[in-house]
């Protein structure tokens, strides 16, 4: 999260969005560190989903600039290193688990998109159910199936906006265990979420965003983790 | 590359759409419908009406009719689920994803139209064989034309409320100068006319349009769906 550092996995300067006369975000900057575990927290229409929809490239911002490792996220070889899970799943109904997942290997250019699948699947307990269409899915696992296609095509720097909301336990466990993976193995997280203690306890860092500001950017304290309101008490308004 | 994300999309579209058959139900039964109706209008055991001459106008208005239907469905279809943000995020360019949209389109349309033409030579006593290559040629530029400005706006409408309403409103207009194409043609070749002489212009203006308003969607299909 520091500027002065030789690389950044994000780089966000300048970034205002205006839906019509209203700043929806408002001169965010800040940097994120290649491996890191950022927790984008702030209260509901903060203007969380915005900038991480601008960070996916999803939206553009009205004024200033978003790079991932240096490059525009509108470039397609960008674009092939990021991982995104909004709020939706993403997901055919008419197309089976299978399917769905081959999809996004074949726009990804995965190498040997069925061994990938099939490791995928099998990590997020779907393998029974490989050719089985989503509509006939549960939500568990069409929540798991969503988690699966996020990691299918191991992104570099992953966008997750409140993954933990509306997932039942087992998909918790799962996007945990690879959440966990993907950290150890360096790769940088950016997840906005209501569910401060899980998020502050996985994250290296955290920004708070209020009414389109960044009040707070900077290292994960013990204190936030210790006293989950301390965060909000101290930067934001109440 | 390109051509595989193309066939891709343009294969997941029809898988979807076959399973479901959302779209082509709709859009097959409201063609024939019209058909059917305007046979009612002009009855073709009737001397005094020359249904050749009014062919080309009567096949059109079904057609361009069943393709709003069918194409309202193209980018709404990926609001289910967000789907629409996954495609976007992927490393696909949005051109890539545009053609394929269109691509699938074309196919269907096309089928329902060649399903609809069969149908509209039983009921109208029409000839179509005679000139069929010439025929099959001019409802595919008259499709294709059509199928890009249909899949052009129903990404620009997909977020609107009343886009079922929004597509043909902004559609037609555009579709005013290859629909006159298309009609002529088909009206003279089921007169028996063949293609060259003095309806070779009408083909330059349907090749034409379908080359400048494909171009343009290309260019503009990324600001279209990102803004």
């Amino acid at each position: 999260m520091s500027s002065a550092a030789p690389e950044v996995a994000l780089e966000i300067s300048g970034v205002w969005k205006y839906y019509g006369d209203f700043p929806a975000l408002r001169d965010i900057a800040f940097n994120v560190l290649p491996g890191s575990t950022l927790a984008l927290l702030g209260r509901n229409g903060a203007g969380k989903t915005t900038l991480l929809r601008i960070l996916a490239g999803l939206s553009k911002p009205s004024r200033g600039s978003v790079t991932i490792h240096g490059a525009n996220v509108r470039e397609e070889s960008t674009r092939r290193r990021i991982g995104v899970l909004g709020h939706g799943i993403s997901l055919y109904d008419e197309l089976s688990a299978f399917e769905n997942l081959r999809l996004f290997a074949k726009l990804y250019g995965i190498a040997n998109p069925a061994r990938r699948i099939d490791e995928m699947l099998e990590r997020t307990d779907l393998v029974r159910v490989r050719d089985g269409l989503v509509r006939e899915f549960s939500r568990g696992m069409r929540q798991r199936l969503a988690v699966a296609r996020v990691f299918l095509h191991d992104p570099e720097v992953l966008l997750l906006d409140e993954p933990f909301t509306a997932l039942d336990d087992r998909a918790i466990a799962v996007l945990q265990a690879l959440l966990n993976d993907m950290h150890q193995r360096g790769r940088t997280i950016v997840m906005s979420t209501h569910q401060l203690r899980e998020a502050l306890e996985a994250a290296t860092h955290v920004a708070m965003i209020q009414r389109g500001q960044i009040v707070y950017a900077g290292e994960r304290r013990q204190e936030m983790v210790d006293d989950t309101g301390w965060l909000y008490r101290t930067y934001g308004e109440n | 590359m390109y051509l595989r994300q193309v066939l891709t999309i343009a294969a997941k579209d029809l898988r979807a759409e076959l399973r479901t058959r959302e779209a082509v139900n709709a859009s097959l039964a409201f063609m024939l419908m019209i058909l059917v109706l305007f046979s009612f209008a002009f009855d073709p055991g009737n001397s005094d009406v020359s249904i050749p001459a009014i062919a080309g106008g009567l096949l059109w208005i079904a057609y361009s009719f069943a393709a709003a239907l069918a194409l309202n469905r193209s980018f709404a279809r990926e609001l289910q689920n967000d789907c629409l943000d996954a495609l976007l995020a992927a490393p696909l360019p949005a051109s890539a994803l545009f053609f394929g949209k269109a691509l699938a389109n074309f196919a269907l349309l096309l089928a329902m139209e060649i399903v609809s033409l069969g149908a509209f030579s039983l009921l109208y006593n029409v000839k179509i064989l005679a000139q069929i290559w010439s025929l099959l040629l001019v409802i595919a530029l008259g499709t294709w034309a059509m199928t890009v400005m249909g899949t052009m706006f129903s990404a620009l409408t997909v977020n609107l409320r009343l886009r079922e309403l929004m597509l043909p409103i902004m559609m037609y207009p555009f579709l005013v100068v290859p629909l006159t194409a298309a009609i002529t043609l088909t009206s003279d070749l089921l007169n028996g006319t063949p293609l060259g002489g003095n309806n070779i212009l009408w083909m330059k203006v349907l090749l034409g349009f379908d080359v400048i308003f494909t171009s343009l969607a290309v260019l503009l299909v990324d600001t279209v769906l990102v803004g």
